[in-house]
Parts: structure tokens; sequence; C-alpha cells
């Protein structure tokens, strides 16, 4: 395990990852971090364990139905007991 | 909201129809619940804040102007109303629209953990064990980045709407969310780094 302390070039880059992995960002700063990263072997993987975090925090979270205990107390408490089954 | 269910009617909603309601309770709970239950992460909490949530709504709806959709008008009640129990927990924590000192002078360029996790295999990076560890990083961001977080990231809202379900300006968000990411992949850096020396020992 290694840490990477930044200098300028590096630092300068890092304001803008987050457009990056997202797509977002302009085409010429793009070309610009691609540059970058085939130099940088540490802002390489930076970058690529960056964007893994987000994957795997968006692969493991599944907005999911309210667990049914949850939502019976939830109509009991909003008095819609009788749409419990209908709606 | 997914777009294959029945319309809801907003006029119903505000004249105080309550099949209207409870069809909108059913339609939008799921993520509201989520959202919650990612920003307290403990199920009890999640659940009184969802109660809250949909109590504050009904008083409310009467008088929804409608210049945001209805999700993110239940969002942003949501929001408030977790990131109060936050504060009863915490009572130094702050809220989402406060300066926060975790935000000011704090540059992005800290050392960095530099551990190519990426090629740990996926049944690795996604156990049950590795999932505990993802969680429990979320719960260790400072509330105000952690909000932005959920909002981007686990319910998957575009900048524009995070911005508009937190009261807070797109480019807020955007450095918010810089940061919650860079300091969640520093402790999976440092997670997986403790998996990936396990397994050159093995």
């Amino acid at each position: 395990m290694s840490q990477h302390i930044h200098d300028p070039q590096c630092e300068k880059l890092l304001g803008s990852l987050s457009d990056y992995i997202d797509g977002e960002l302009q085409a010429e700063l793009c070309s610009l971090i691609e540059r970058h990263l085939q130099q940088c072997d540490n802002c390489r993987i930076v970058v690529n364990t960056l964007r893994k975090t987000v994957e795997l925090y968006r692969e493991t979270s599944e907005p999911s139905d309210l667990p049914g205990s949850v939502r019976e107390r939830l109509f009991l408490k909003l008095d819609l007991d009788e749409y419990l089954k209908k709606v | 909201m997914s777009e294959t269910e029945k319309p809801l009617s907003l006029e119903a909603l505000k004249a105080g129809d309550r099949e209207a309601f409870a069809q909108m309770v059913d339609q939008t709970s799921g993520h509201i619940y989520h959202v919650a239950l990612q920003i307290l992460g403990d199920e009890q909490d999640a659940e009184d804040v969802l109660q809250e949530t949909y109590l504050k709504a009904l008083r409310s709806l009467p008088t929804f102007e409608g210049r945001s959709s209805l999700m993110t008008w239940l969002y942003r009640i949501a929001v408030n109303e977790a990131l109060m129990a936050v504060r009863r927990r915490k009572p130094q924590a702050l809220s989402v629209e406060e300066p926060d000192p975790d935000l000011d002078g704090e540059s992005e360029s800290q050392a960095m953990e530099i551990v190519d996790f990426c090629c740990l295999p996926e049944g690795e990076l996604l156990s049950a064990e590795s999932r505990r560890a993802l969680d429990q990083a979320v719960q260790h961001l400072p509330a105000s980045l952690r909000v932005v977080f959920v909002m981007r990231d686990l319910e998957g809202l575009s900048i524009q709407d995070t911005a508009e379900a937190l009261g807070l300006s797109e480019n807020n968000v955007k450095t918010r969310l810089l940061r919650a990411r860079l300091r969640l992949r520093q402790e999976l850096s440092v997670y997986f780094g403790g998996r990936l020396k396990e397994e050159v020992h093995r």
C-alpha cells in the first residue's frame, strides 16, 4: 500500500474527477485528463478505484419495496388502513 | 415512481382524496424509506422519518405549489426530517444549508491510499462482509456529504434534481459529491487493501 501526495498537475485534475467518471466533462478537459493518466500510475489507480467505488454502490443499492410490516404501520399512522389491501 | 404506474392526480391529492394519497404513498414510500435508511443507517429511525414525512406531506399538500415535482418535494421533506434526526442524535451535527467546517478549507488532495482494488474478484467485492463495509463507510461521512451522495449515487438522481431536493446550488452539490466519493474511495482502499494482503498471504 502506498500513499500518493499529489503534484500540482494531479491536483488540478482532481477537481474534475466526478464529472469525468460521470462522462459529463467537456471533451477538451477529458483528453487532458487522459493524457495525464497515461503518464501517472497513481492517478490512474485513483481514477479507476473512484469509478469502481461509485459502481459498487450503484450495484448494491436497489431501492426496494417497503417491508410489509413497515407499510402496515405507516398506513395505520396515516389513518389509511382501509386502503391497506385495496391499493 | 415507476412510469408504468397509474399517474397520480395532483388535483385529487390537493383536495384531500384519501385513496389518491394512499396511492401516492405506495408509489413513493420505497424511495423515501431507502433514503432515510441510507442517511440514518438505522431501521427504526428510518421508519420514524418515513412516517413523519407523510404526516407532513398530508398537512402541506393543500398548499403544495407544484414548483418542483411531487417526488422532489417528498425527498426534500424526508431529507430535512432525517437531518433533524441526525442532529437529535448528535447535537453538533449541521444542517445541509449551513456552512460546514468539514468543507471549508479542506483540500481534496490529502495523501491518498493507492491500492488497485479493482482487480479483486466481483464475489469478493460484493460479499456480505464487503457490503457491510460499504454501508459503514457511508455512515462515516459527515451528514452534509452523506445526503448528497445518497441522493445522487444511491437514489440515482441527476445533479439538478439532487440540488433541488436539497436546496443547494448545483456547484455545491458537485463539490460535496466529489468529496464524498473521494472519502469513500479512501475508506474502501484501506478496507480492500487489507483483503488484498490476505489474498497474497493465503
